[in-house]
C-alpha cells in the first residue's frame, strides 16, 4: 500500500508497510498513478502521459522498480503473523490517577463536565492513592518503567496528597525494581514557587493549559465567576518553563470551530517564548457550538497546512519550537507491535476516580459500563476490556484500509465511542486531522533534511 | 535515481523480532490526552 499527495508544490509518496518515504518529481509522480496499489504498473495508462518523453518515463519506471526491489515502495505486509504475539497485553504499565474531580476553571468544551465526570466533586484520598501505586507495581509484571499522570479535574487542587504518593512510590519503585515516570497536567491556576519547585524537582513531564491569544482562551477557559484565565495562567506557565530548565513540559491548548485559525494562537504561544507547544482539536458533543463538524474540515486541513509552512520558516530561522501534532520520528520511532495497538487504554493504561475505580481511561470515566474494577479488588471480569484488548488496526476495517495506521494507530477509543458508540468504529472527523497532521509531518520533514 | 529521492529509508519493518516490549512511553501520557497521537513516541530501546 502506497499512499501519494501534495503539498505546497512537493510530491510525497509514503510506503505504507515499510514507512520509507519519498519525494517524486512531475514525472515520477505521474508514473507512479499508473501503478496499481498492489505495485502492478498499468502500462496502457503511461500513454496519456504525452506530457513527459518516453526517456523520462522510462527512467522513472526503472527508479520505482528500484524501489520496489529494495522494500522501500509497495512493500508486501509482513506483520501479520506477529499480531498475536504483540496484543497479548497481560500487564499493566500506566494509570492516569484522577487526584481531585474538581476544578477552579469552568471551560466550556470540558469532556469531565467541568471536573465532575457526572458524579459529584470529590477529591482522591492518600489511601487510594498509595493502593493504586501497589496496583500498578503488582500488575505491572516484567515492565521496568511505569507511569502515573496526575489528571484532573485540577490536580493542585490536592497537591499534598500528589506529594504523598510520589513519596510513597519512590519508596516503592526501590522495593518492586521499578522506575516510575511522573507527569502532571495542570490549569496553572494554582501554580505558585512552592509547587513549580516540586514539580520540577519530582515530574518526569508537566503539561499547562492554555489555548493560545487571550480572547480565544477567556472564551472558553472560564473561572468560576465567568471571567477569564488568561491573565493568571500567562505569567505562572512562563514562570514554571523559565525555571524547568531542559526538562520536558508542554503548552496544550484546544482549539474548537470557533477558531479555525488556530494557527494563529500556535503562533501566540510561540511568540511568548514557549517551544514546546500542542494544540489540539477539541472533541466536543455535536450540537455544542464547539465541535468540529464535517463543514470546517476544509478549512482546519489548510490551516495545518498554512501552520506547516510557517513552522518550517521559523525554525529555518532561529525561531525554533516544536508542534506536538507535527513530531514524527522516522528514524527512532516506536516499534509496528505500539504502532498497531495504539494508546493501550482499557489494556496497559487505565484512570482511577477519587474512590479508586478503575476505567480504560480518563475519557471513559463516569459511563459505569466501563467500569473495570478497582484498586483495592482489582481488575473485574467485565468483558469490554477483552474489546480493548483485541482491538488493533488489523480488527478494524476502516483502519485496515487506511494508509495512516501506522501514525494514529487507530485513533482513540473514547472518540469512536462517543461519536459511533463502538470502540472499534474510528472518530471520522478525527481520522481526516489525523491523516492531514500526518502529511504535514512528512512535508517538513522533507523541507528539513 | 534521477525522478525520486528518498526523505527516510529507515523502515518499520527491520527489527520486528526485537518489537512490543512494552518499555516505552503510553502515548496519552505526553501531552494529549484527547486524540490518540502515537507516531511520535520515542522507541526506549532507541
Amino acid at each position: 500500500m502506497i499512499h501519494v499527495f501534495e503539498m505546497h508544490g512537493k510530491n510525497i509518496v509514503l510506503d505504507v508497510m515499510s514507512g520509507a518515504v519519498h519525494e517524486l518529481d512531475s514525472v515520477a509522480c505521474d508514473v507512479l498513478s499508473c501503478y496499481t496499489q498492489e505495485g502492478i504498473l498499468e502500462e496502457g495508462k503511461l500513454d496519456k502521459l504525452v506530457q513527459h518523453s518516453r526517456d523520462e518515463i522510462n527512467e522513472a519506471i526503472d527508479d520505482i522498480e528500484y524501489l520496489k526491489k529494495n522494500d522501500l515502495l509497495f512493500t508486501k505486509d509482513p506483520y501479520e503473523e506477529y499480531i498475536p504475539k504483540w496484543t497479548k497485553q497481560t500487564v499493566v504499565k500506566a494509570l492516569c490517577l484522577h487526584i481531585a474531580h474538581d476544578c477552579n476553571l469552568r471551560c466550556s468544551y470540558c469532556f469531565a463536565g467541568t471536573g465532575e465526570y457526572m458524579g459529584h466533586r470529590s477529591l482522591m484520598s492518600l489511601e487510594v492513592g498509595k493502593k493504586a501505586i501497589d496496583f500498578l507495581i503488582e500488575n505491572s509484571g516484567n515492565r521496568k518503567n511505569l507511569e502515573v499522570d496526575f489528571f484532573g479535574g485540577e490536580p493542585l487542587m490536592n497537591f499534598e496528597v500528589v506529594k504523598g504518593i510520589v513519596e510513597y512510590a519512590r519508596i516503592r519503585e526501590k522495593q518492586a525494581n521499578k522506575n516510575f515516570r511522573f507527569t502532571i497536567t495542570t490549569n496553572v491556576m494554582l501554580l505558585d514557587k512552592e509547587k513549580r519547585d516540586y514539580i520540577n524537582k519530582n515530574m518526569h513531564n508537566v503539561v499547562l493549559s492554555l489555548d493560545g491569544r487571550k480572547e480565544v482562551n477567556d472564551a472558553v477557559r472560564k473561572r468560576v465567576d465567568g471571567s477569564g484565565s488568561y491573565d493568571r495562567i500567562l505569567p505562572g506557565a512562563k514562570k514554571m518553563v523559565e525555571e524547568r530548565g531542559e526538562d520536558q513540559y508542554y503548552i496544550r491548548g484546544t482549539f474548537t470551530r470557533r477558531n479555525l485559525d488556530f494557527g494563529k494562537d500556535v503562533m501566540h504561544l510561540a511568540d511568548l517564548g514557549f517551544e514546546q507547544i500542542s494544540i489540539e482539536p477539541v472533541v466536543a458533543a455535536k450540537g455544542s457550538g464547539l465541535d468540529i463538524r464535517t463543514e470546517d474540515l476544509e478549512k482546519v486541513c489548510n490551516e495545518y497546512e498554512r501552520l506547516a509552512l510557517e513552522y518550517v520558516e521559523r525554525r529555518k530561522n532561529g525561531k525554533w519550537f516544536n508542534f506536538f501534532h507535527f513530531m514524527i520520528d522516522l528514524e527512532g520511532g516506536p516499534c509496528v507491535a505500539k504502532r498497531l495497538r495504539g494508546c493501550g487504554s482499557g489494556t496497559e493504561y487505565l484512570a482511577v476516580t477519587p474512590e479508586g475505580d478503575l476505567y480504560p481511561c480518563h475519557q471513559f470515566v463516569g459511563h459505569e459500563e466501563f467500569l473495570l474494577g478497582n484498586v483495592f479488588d482489582g481488575i473485574n471480569d467485565n468483558p469490554v476490556r477483552k474489546k480493548f484488548q483485541e482491538t488493533n488496526v488489523y480488527t478494524k476495517p476502516e483502519c485496515n484500509d487506511c494508509w495512516a495506521k501506522f501514525y494514529c494507530s487507530g485513533g482513540c477509543a473514547a472518540n469512536a465511542w462517543q461519536f459511533n458508540n463502538d470502540i472499534t468504529v474510528p472518530y471520522d472527523i478525527g481520522c481526516e486531522l489525523e491523516k492531514k497532521r500526518v502529511e504535514c509531518a512528512l512535508w517538513i520533514k522533507s523541507q528539513e533534511i | 535515481m534521477k525522478h525520486i529521492k528518498t526523505i527516510n529509508s529507515s523502515t518499520l519493518n527491520k527489527d520486528v523480532n526485537k518489537a512490543g516490549c512494552g518499555e516505552c512511553q503510553t502515548s496519552c501520557q505526553s501531552a494529549c490526552k484527547t486524540s490518540c497521537t502515537v507516531a511520535n513516541q520515542k522507541c526506549e530501546k532507541k
